[in-house]
């Protein structure tokens, strides 16, 4: 049964997990996403559900125990505020190297180091680039709601098993603290050993007697079978860029000027566009659902008749780089963004719009 | 419709809850609605705040930089919103602890003795709920009976007992709202 309740991002994303058959979370509590584990600890799923909820050692524990279950065809997550993501980016990098399906929860907050708590939207190249080493992707998706923070789960874990890749959710700290009308989705059961492996042939889950055993592993010292796993993963990449790309368009097609923001930042941009309109300036929005894969395409079919873009990022200027390789120098492109945990006011991307457009 | 609203005072008045139950009531009656704290260590003692938008239609930012109402129970607070009130709006505080009174002309100012009312009705903890009853006085944003609704969803069920104080809290802040006069 759906169920309407007043959450927080980071509590609906708990609810969500447990809902929709998760079999595992490993965590280790980080402001500002601590409430996650919290939740599941208050919820004690394994008395419903059966789903293992575990506080790890470290964020270099949790992403090896989410390696471990994922090898076991089994629907496990974690999550994590940036300084954590980036201890776990050795296990990230050794599950795109294995192939196998997962969930990571990234809710962004201000870096470098140890940073701050505020919200940050600065680990975008961390996650769309690959912060750990190897040619790897990871399908990542920017929730800009509380509702997304929940739906935004089993959409992760739904890509991530039909492509054998790690899911990112990229938030920030402003949609983990904020609490908003959620629609929670109806309880769907954990899948049965069976299920798994029926679903999943490749899962290490004991083997059985018509088959040889599964082994998950990066490791392939022969240069040709490497590469020839290298050449498998990025077809699978370019699969993915072909069929995965989500976005939302807000008003671009009758617009002078495009803003492009993600997560919180697009809902700033929204009420930026509404200021904007009282002034005479028609202003649209391009909210890129999936960081990677990018919206290159759509943003393409506005450029015949927009006059600029303007990327608005909690960061120094990162998806502004994306954006200027699918422009190809056509219209200009600027940057506006506040960094250290300060979220900018939409009056403020107004005039970010009007000064670098000389309006 | 839509009333965007600030509430700032000190952590541990009850900041962050009252803005829960006004959310909480938005949502029962049907409307959109966001919280959102400020969020850090400035809440242990120090200050704290939380903005809440209630809506008919889907709420676009949920920072804003001006505010229909303000909601304000200490001096900083006071100092940092007065200036971020939309012309004609509301500004409501408790001359408890206030030592500089707001200025400005062009807004509505109101006061409400929230915290020696509390203090007199022997429930403390009832202030918070008493400033709610002011808000809903001046604008009646969510009805009563939705904001008992969001209040009984807020509180934990083993303080549904306190429900009928809390009404009460409610009902004595309608009435104690004043306008002030410039």
């Amino acid at each position: 049964m759906e169920e309407v309740r007043l959450m927080k991002g980071n509590e609906a994303l708990a609810e969500a997990a447990i809902r929709c058959g998760c079999d595992g979370y490993f965590g280790y509590p980080i402001t500002p996403q601590s409430e996650v584990m919290e939740t599941l600890m208050l919820l004690k799923p394994w008395e419903t559900t059966g789903m293992v909820v575990m506080q790890a050692e470290s964020e270099v524990a949790s992403i090896n125990m989410v390696y471990a279950g994922a090898g076991c065809g089994k629907k496990v997550m974690t999550s994590t505020s940036s300084p954590g993501f980036s201890l776990m980016q050795e296990g990230v990098s050794y599950i795109a190297g294995a192939d196998i399906p997962a969930l990571v929860v990234n809710v962004m907050r201000g870096g470098p180091g140890l940073g701050t708590i505020q919200p940050s939207q600065a680990d975008y190249f961390q996650t769309v680039k690959g912060g750990g080493h190897g040619d790897y992707r990871q399908i990542t998706l920017a929730p800009a709601s509380v509702q997304e923070m929940a739906d935004f789960v089993s959409l992760g874990f739904d890509l991530a098993f039909k492509y054998n890749i790690l899911s990112v959710i990229l938030a920030d700290g402003l949609i983990g603290q904020m609490m908003e009308k959620v629609v929670l989705p109806p309880y769907q059961a954990r899948r049965t050993n069976e299920e798994i492996r029926k679903e999943c042939p490749w899962a290490s889950l004991g083997r059985t007697a018509d088959r040889k055993r599964n082994v998950i592993t990066s490791l392939e010292l022969e240069p040709g079978p490497m590469e020839a796993r290298n050449l498998a993963l990025q077809e699978k990449y370019r699969t993915i860029e072909a069929n995965e790309v989500r976005f939302e368009n807000v008003g671009c097609d009758d617009a002078d000027y495009l803003l492009m923001a993600f997560g919180s930042s697009a809902r700033i941009c929204q009420k930026a566009i509404e200021i904007a309109a009282e002034q005479g300036i028609k202003l649209g929005l391009l909210r890129p659902i999936t960081l990677w894969p990018f919206c290159t395409e759509e943003i393409q079919r506005q450029l015949s008749h927009i006059k600029g873009i303007l990327s608005v990022e909690f960061n120094a200027g990162q998806m502004v780089e994306d954006i200027r390789l699918a422009v190809e120098g056509k219209v200009p492109v600027a940057h506006f963004g506040r960094m250290g945990g300060i979220v900018p006011t939409p009056e403020e991307v107004v005039e970010a719009v009007k000064s670098n457009f000389n309006l | 419709m839509k009333h965007e609203i600030i509430i700032a005072g000190f952590g541990g008045q009850g900041v962050l809850s009252m803005g829960k139950i006004l959310a909480y009531s938005g949502l029962m009656q049907g409307k959109e609605v966001t919280w959102l704290p400020a969020y850090g260590p400035e809440q242990r003692g120090g200050t704290a705040n939380v903005t809440v938008i209630i809506s008919d239609e889907r709420i676009s930012s949920p920072i804003l930089n001006t505010y229909d109402t303000a909601i304000i129970l200490n001096q900083q607070s006071l100092d940092k919103f007065e200036s971020k009130v939309k012309p004609g709006g509301n500004l409501i505080y408790d001359p408890y602890g206030i030592s500089t009174a707001p200025t400005r002309t062009d807004i509505n100012v109101y006061t409400i003795d929230a915290m020696d009312t509390a203090l007199a009705m022997g429930a403390a903890k009832s202030f918070n709920m008493i400033i709610l009853g002011g808000l809903l006085q001046i604008c009646p944003i969510v009805d009563l009976e939705y904001v008992m609704l969001g209040l009984k969803k807020s509180l934990p069920e083993r303080h549904h007992h306190l429900l009928p104080q809390n009404e009460a809290a409610i009902k004595k802040g309608m009435e104690i709202i004043q306008l002030k006069e410039n």
